[in-house]
């Protein structure tokens, strides 16, 4: 899409070689001195990932009871997040696996924190089925495997082909990651001045020594997972999509949840790559590799993401009228008359309307107000994801079992406190890896072409 | 020809193009053991050293196969053999709703193996490596690419090889001590 821009930015900068963007990216790691932001920016959220801690801790103690989870609506806050979390993950994996396919260079700038941004949200995604498992200390018993009760999974639940999407998918998510890091910690390791940084990284590196043969094979690798990660990355969100699809609650059992889902998932999760890179970029001076083409083409993917989840919004709507089935259109009536409808309102401002903005060319090279459109939109997806859940189950076929949810001040720590997890775990991550794929950043320069004899 | 005490001789280049150069140049001279450092892929390299079998797709396709079946099988045993569930008198053996997991499965192992493999054939992790005794490798790592012919090559004399890549117009030229 972007040949045919001629006064697009550039992916990188002219100007740089292969020595001076190994030393911009591998300072940050092993020259710069850690400032006193960094300190206060990371104490703060392992303050909150403390409050996460307690929350978990009172859950073992008391039980989902201090949870606003109720019957009828059993789901509550811990679905609407491990949702709202995983689909984060997924631009992570898009970016590195997906574009690398398309051959979308540009991604090489910003797939390394992206993959990290994806196994920190992925990893806070899982917390919270876990911990609504009720007896959370048992949650391997959802794996199969040999045990002296003799009982086995049910393999036709989602619920199961969940279990084994969202392991899959960090584990191929962690691999993906550690492989693009092998060169780089190989990089690290022979630039670190540090003894115990020198052996850290070396043993983190393996022995990389670039050799050609390495490289060959290494690059079949690469491309072979990208390969496997695509169909993954769009299953992963179809199975938790099934989750909800399988079953028979009105506003659930649809077929277009699965594309609508991914649609979804790659739509917050470009949010929250932006919502990190543009600090990212103006705190470590990396305008030169993050460039205003990288913004530009994150806020067109979220546009175009953004209009597929609208058009899932209106089939809703359409098919909750068109179906004429009374239960179908008593949940549409519900959304835009009931009692959750203020946000139902506000999904659709913060999800369609003010994402609209994106098609200001101005507007999506300006890192203020796509870092502010970006947080909306990451509020609108947890919004889609909260009536999904609450409102389909607060009232379905019978009147009598219809009520209310409102969360506590645990459901609220909980999630807050996943946040804190997440950004502590990128606090570290910028501090103690690079954030940019060194290797990959080097092969964009121009002397990397080979010119023939 | 009496066994020598080094493990080979590395030139160090400036570009990627000098590296292929080089490469196909030593290659064509009739050397077969070599090899090159790059700090990045280059795509021309591996062939310019003779290297053309990659195992790297048939242990995924391996791992992935095996991922697929065994998948598949644990469903069937576990739904079908050993712990079969009568839902209303439907099929035990209800196919399409292991699809899913078998997919997974699918991924999972083919994943692995295109990880694990390639770490295992390139023969990762080894903490030792000789090339490492070059004080100068270090840049290899960086922006410096390294041509080296090993001395187990039959064609392999210490002075004749040094002789040889100087003609190459390296940077710099130094023996890897074994």
């Amino acid at each position: 899409m972007d040949e045919k821009m001629p006064q697009s930015a550039p992916v990188i900068e002219p100007g740089y070689t292969f020595g001076t963007v190994t030393d911009k990216i591998s300072s940050i790691v092993l020259t710069r001195p850690t400032s006193n932001g960094w300190f206060v920016g990371f104490g703060l959220a392992f303050l909150v990932t403390m409050g996460l801690l307690y929350a978990i801790g009172y859950l073992f103690v008391r039980g989902i009871g201090i949870w606003g989870v109720n019957i009828p609506i059993g789901w509550g806050f811990a679905i609407v997040n491990f949702v709202w979390w995983i689909g984060i993950g997924h631009a992570g994996t898009l970016i590195s696996a997906i574009l690398l396919l398309l051959r979308q260079s540009w991604r090489n700038s910003i797939n390394r924190f992206a993959e990290a941004m994806t196994l920190f949200a992925v990893s806070c995604a899982g917390l919270f089925p876990i911990l609504h498992l009720g007896r959370p200390w048992l949650a391997y018993w959802l794996f199969p495997y040999p045990n002296t009760m003799n009982i086995w999974p049910q393999f036709r639940s989602p619920l199961v082909w969940d279990v084994f999407a969202v392991s899959t998918y960090f584990t191929i998510s962690l691999m993906f990651w550690f492989i693009g890091l092998i060169p780089d910690l190989a990089t690290l390791r022979d630039r670190s001045e540090n003894r115990a940084a020198k052996i850290i990284y070396g043993m983190l590196a393996m022995g990389w020594r670039g050799s050609a043969r390495h490289w060959s094979r290494y690059e079949t690798a690469y491309l072979l997972l990208a390969g496997l990660a695509t169909p993954l990355v769009l299953s992963v969100h179809t199975v938790v999509s099934f989750d909800f699809a399988i079953s028979i609650i009105p506003g659930w059992h649809t077929t277009i949840f699965p594309p609508y889902f991914v649609a979804g998932a790659i739509y917050s999760g470009f949010a929250m790559v932006l919502m990190l890179a543009i600090p990212i970029r103006k705190i470590y001076g990396l305008e030169d590799f993050i460039t205003d083409r990288h913004l530009n083409n994150s806020a067109m993917v979220m546009l175009a993401t953004g209009l597929i989840v609208a058009y899932g919004y209106g089939i809703e709507a359409f098919m909750g009228w068109y179906s004429g089935n009374r239960y179908d259109s008593f949940l549409l009536w519900n959304r835009l008359h009931g009692p959750y409808s203020f946000f139902y309102y506000l999904l659709l401002v913060c999800n369609i309307g003010i994402p609209q903005v994106l098609w200001i060319r101005k507007l999506r090279t300006s890192p203020l107000g796509l870092f502010m459109v970006s947080g909306v939109i990451l509020v609108g997806m947890w919004l889609e994801r909260f009536i999904i859940v609450v409102v389909s189950l607060h009232r379905d076929f019978l009147t009598s079992s219809w009520g209310m949810y409102y969360p506590t001040r645990w459901d609220w720590l909980t999630y807050v406190g996943t946040i804190g997890l997440f950004l502590s775990a990128m606090f570290l991550f910028v501090r103690i890896l690079p954030m940019i794929s060194i290797f990959e950043m080097r092969t964009l320069l121009p002397q990397a072409e080979v010119k023939p004899e | 020809m009496k066994r020598t005490p080094i493990y080979g001789i590395m030139a160090e280049f400036d570009s990627p193009s000098d590296l292929v150069a080089a490469a196909r140049r030593t290659y064509e001279a009739g050397y077969q053991k070599i090899d090159a450092y790059s700090p990045f892929p280059i795509e021309e390299l591996a062939e310019a050293i003779g290297f053309h079998h990659n195992a790297v797709p048939l242990v995924v396709l391996i791992g992935g196969l095996l991922g697929c079946v065994s998948g598949y099988s644990l469903q069937y045993w576990v739904s079908v053999i050993t712990y079969p569930i009568n839902v209303g008198g439907r099929p035990l053996h209800s196919w399409p709703a292991f699809i899913v997991v078998t997919f997974e499965m699918t991924i999972l192992f083919a994943g692995l193996a295109a990880v694990l493999g390639m770490l295992a054939l390139n023969g990762l992790p080894m903490p030792y490596h000789p090339v490492f005794n070059v004080p100068r490798f270090a840049f290899a790592t960086k922006d410096r690419f390294f041509l080296m012919v090993f001395s187990t090559d039959p064609k392999f004399n210490t002075v004749d090889t040094r002789r040889f890549l100087e003609g190459l117009s390296p940077r710099s030229i130094s023996e890897v001590p074994s």
